[in-house]
């Protein structure tokens, strides 16, 4: 239960005079733990004084911040004033703070780089809620920084005035309160810190208006103040051995990957150690494009609309490698009948999440950067001898799987668009170096399944929260940082309707993203539950967008009103022709209303409360486990 | 499900009990018993917790309090190496006809008479939870009017010092 060994500058002061940030590195590198260092290039500011709203936009510069997400508001007004002289740092004025807050999200998911995002006290701040528990859950980098009411103030129902940092304790991985100047310096940089190292998320500073207005003594870097932050580097290497050992054991082997292995920037020693095992590999919905879709041995998305193939695998695999996943109940099913003649190895950076659902026989916690490495270098020794294990058998029940069950669509009965041919036309049109960003529901899960994702970071969405209305501004984030990329926001029409004043963003800023609105003029993944669950009464999900409808709102109107180029798209015959018009506009955001069918459906499926065994790849039609004894194994 | 003793060593700052105790309440766990106070390190408090949970969610609920920032260290103290104490004052009725029952009882449990009026007395007791059971069960005939209990104080036996080892390196 120990945490093992703090390092706190603070109360180690003593001992640490005279050792350098690198020395110190080292130190750190070697005891296996994350060694806090102030972000940036760590120059050397001589003490200078400022007001604390300067000193804001100036620990900003240092830690090499180049753009922020932001509207301005009473308690936030101080920063605001320095912003206008900054030449390093570019503010996006959004429409909407939540807006600010999934940008931040998707310029981080893009970039690797901390996303910031800035709002004023109470409404400004409680609209940051969304994108906060969407980077919590899903692990994002990013700095949200606020307004706070005077510190004479807090406490007496101030104007504007809400409990922020209280509120948002349960969806931060820190938060703070400042009411001293002096003190913004090392908390920003605290902040960032904590937000990029270890299992990143989002830290919430929160100033309160006077700390702003205050003067101060600015000097840099600060001397960061992190007792009880300890992240682990290295895995243990008893432990990397062990898996080792049983990954040269193992019959029927899975690669089970997650968000982590992107976090952690291990797309190509992933591809390493896949090739030294030649174990099948599945990637979660935050991991898909960090292994190609078109390596041969990667079987697809796992979990509720996983391939069947991919399910498959996990459900009659004798050992799960798992790297930087955490057993979400939408990739496992009923927990209690997942993968159950799998042994498991675990590698995560939070030892929260290892044996959090599935008790983990090899726990290895760290940084999969090193990790896997270790791990490919160790399953090398350990086969060095006796060679690396047959799984041909294995690969024949799950090639059979795969040639059997290719992932698909029928085609529509009532004469619209198949949503599926129009995600994967705009994947094939534009290419693997494009951004796609996905909202929440059965268009991001076609995009997860037809888009063909083949490098990390090309692929972004909001996959733990399930926040509708994550795809504009993320798009938005998401271009700002790779301004050469072509960015997709594949959208629905419910999310569309819930962020869609970011489109004013992103035309007068010049962020030409490119919205397709996957028009099925419902929300579509509650309806597939109605027509599956509730015998087809569709309570409430009807939205009145799309084909024969009175279309309020008209998508096409709608962009045109944003300053967008606009296209409407009804027929098969259309879509690549409107999807090549769109990649040809680069001045201005463009918006598609691709009208699609409403009945179209999201498969394979596996219903909720049940098991994985209980897949369908189309209404009440389970898969047969062709060669299902063999792949047993037994 | 059974009863853990942890302690917390923590940053003093404010709000770390809330996230400490918000942390347990998510996690639909019911804290028994707590108690907060500073310690021989300037800045470092210390809480005690007494849960009931067992093993795993036990496991689960401390890991998720190490990824607090302001937690530095949790130990889990077993009765048999520590020593655990708590503290409770009772309000009993005590008349002149039932007074001297009432305190000869308290003296029995080696607890302290701290108030006396004309119709009650306060008595102050220092223990493990089963001897202020045992003394609240003698005290019941009497009528006890008013409770107040601290939660559970707990250190471990023998030289060694948590927050010490904490900060050794």
């Amino acid at each position: 239960m120990s945490k093992g060994q703090p390092i706190s500058p603070a109360l180690m002061a003593n001992k640490r005079t005279g050792t350098s940030p690198a020395e110190r590195r080292a130190a750190g590198e070697a005891s296996g733990v994350v060694v806090p260092e102030v972000p940036g290039d760590q120059n050397v500011v001589e003490p200078v004084s400022m007001t604390g709203s300067q000193a804001v936009i100036r620990s900003l510069e240092e830690l090499g911040v180049t753009d922020v997400f932001g509207l301005p508001g009473g308690a936030i007004l101080p920063t605001y004033d320095p912003l206008l002289e900054t030449e390093t740092i570019n503010h996006i004025l959004v429409r909407h703070e939540q807006g600010a807050g999934h940008a931040a999200q998707g310029y981080a998911l893009a970039s690797g780089k901390v996303g910031v995002c800035i709002a004023t006290s109470g409404p400004g701040a409680t609209n940051l809620v969304t994108a906060l528990a969407d980077a919590n859950m899903d692990s994002v980098p990013m700095v949200a920084i606020t307004g706070q009411v005077a510190s004479t103030l807090i406490g007496s129902d101030a104007f504007q005035e809400a409990d922020i940092v209280g509120m948002t304790m349960p969806i931060t991985k820190h938060s703070y309160l400042v009411t001293k100047s002096q003190d913004i310096p090392r908390v920003l940089a605290e902040a960032f810190h904590l937000a990029a190292t270890g299992r990143p998320g989002p830290v919430l500073v929160d100033i309160a208006k006077d700390a702003q207005v205050g003067q101060m003594e600015f000097s840099w870097p600060p001397v960061l103040d992190l007792p009880g932050y300890r992240p682990v580097a290295r895995g243990h290497s008893k432990q990397i051995r062990e898996a080792a050992r049983l990954m040269a054991q193992a019959q029927r082997p899975v690669l089970y990957v997650g968000g982590g292995t992107v976090k952690a920037d291990a797309a190509d020693s992933l591809l390493e150690l896949a090739t030294a095992t030649g174990a099948p590999v599945v990637t979660t919905l935050t991991a898909r494009g960090v292994f190609p879709d078109s390596h041969d041995q990667h079987l697809g998305m796992p979990g509720m609309h996983g391939t069947v193939p991919a399910v498959y695998a996990m459900q009659q695999a004798d050992l799960l490698i798992t790297l930087g996943a955490r057993f979400d109940d939408r990739v496992t099913g009923v927990l209690s009948t997942f993968a159950p003649g799998a042994k498991v190895i675990h590698a995560d950076v939070d030892p929260a999440e290892i044996s959090k659902n599935r008790t983990a026989d090899v726990p290895i916690v760290g940084d999969l950067a090193s990790i896997i490495p270790e791990l490919t270098e160790a399953f090398r020794a350990e086969t060095e001898e006796a060679g690396t294990p047959d799984l041909s058998a294995w690969w024949r029940v799950l090639s059979g799987l795969r040639d059997s069950y290719p992932l698909g669509w029928t085609p529509t009965e009532d004469g619209l668009l198949a949503p599926q041919y129009v995600i994967q036309k705009l994947s094939e049109l534009t290419g693997p170096d494009a951004c796609y960003v996905a909202g929440v529901g059965q268009h991001q899960m076609w995009s997860a399944q037809f888009v063909k994702h083949e490098r990390p970071r090309q692929w972004i969405n909001s996959a733990g929260l399930g926040t509708m209305g994550f795809a504009v501004p993320a798009a938005m984030g998401a271009k700002v940082s790779q301004p050469d990329r072509v960015v997709w926001a594949i959208d629905g029409d419910g999310c569309f309707q819930m962020t869609n004043q970011e489109l004013a963003t992103c035309a007068l800023n010049n962020i030409p993203i490119k919205v397709a609105v996957i028009n099925n003029s419902s929300l579509g993944m509650v309806r597939q539950w109605q027509t599956l669950f509730y015998d087809g009464r569709y309570s409430h999900t009807h939205l009145n967008t799309g084909h024969d409808t009175v279309r309020i709102p008209d998508f096409v109107k709608l962009g045109d009103a944003y300053g967008c180029a606009t296209f409407r798209c009804e027929r098969e015959e259309d879509v690549e022709a409107t999807i090549k018009a769109a990649l040809e506009v680069n001045d201005r955001p463009v918006v598609i209303d691709f009208v699609v069918s409403a009945d179209a459906m999201v498969w394979p499926m596996v219903p909720a409360g049940v098991s994985n065994d209980q897949i369908q790849i189309a209404h009440n039609m389970t898969p047969e486990w062709v060669g299902e004894d063999e792949g047993a194994g037994a | 499900m059974s009863r853990h003793t942890l302690s917390v060593l923590v940053e003093d700052k404010p709000g770390v009990l809330t996230r400490v105790a918000g942390l347990f309440a998510r996690r639909a766990f019911n804290i028994d018993q707590l108690a907060v106070g500073n310690t021989e390190v300037p800045g470092l408090s210390r809480i005690t917790v007494v849960v009931d949970a067992d093993g795993e969610a036990l496991e689960q609920v401390t890991k998720q309090l190490n990824k607090l920032i302001h937690v530095i260290k949790i130990v889990e103290l077993a009765p048999e190496t520590s020593v655990q104490r708590e503290h409770i004052m009772i309000k009993v009725r005590a008349d002149a006809a039932t007074r001297l029952q009432v305190t000869q009882a308290a003296d029995l449990f080696r607890a302290s008479i701290v108030d006396v009026s004309t119709d009650s007395v306060v008595i102050e007791a220092t223990g493990a939870t089963e001897k202020l059971k045992a003394l609240l069960d003698v005290l019941e005939p009497f009528g006890v009017r008013e409770i107040v209990r601290a939660g559970t104080l707990a250190l471990g036996r023998g030289p060694k010092s948590m927050s010490d080892r904490a900060l050794r390196h």
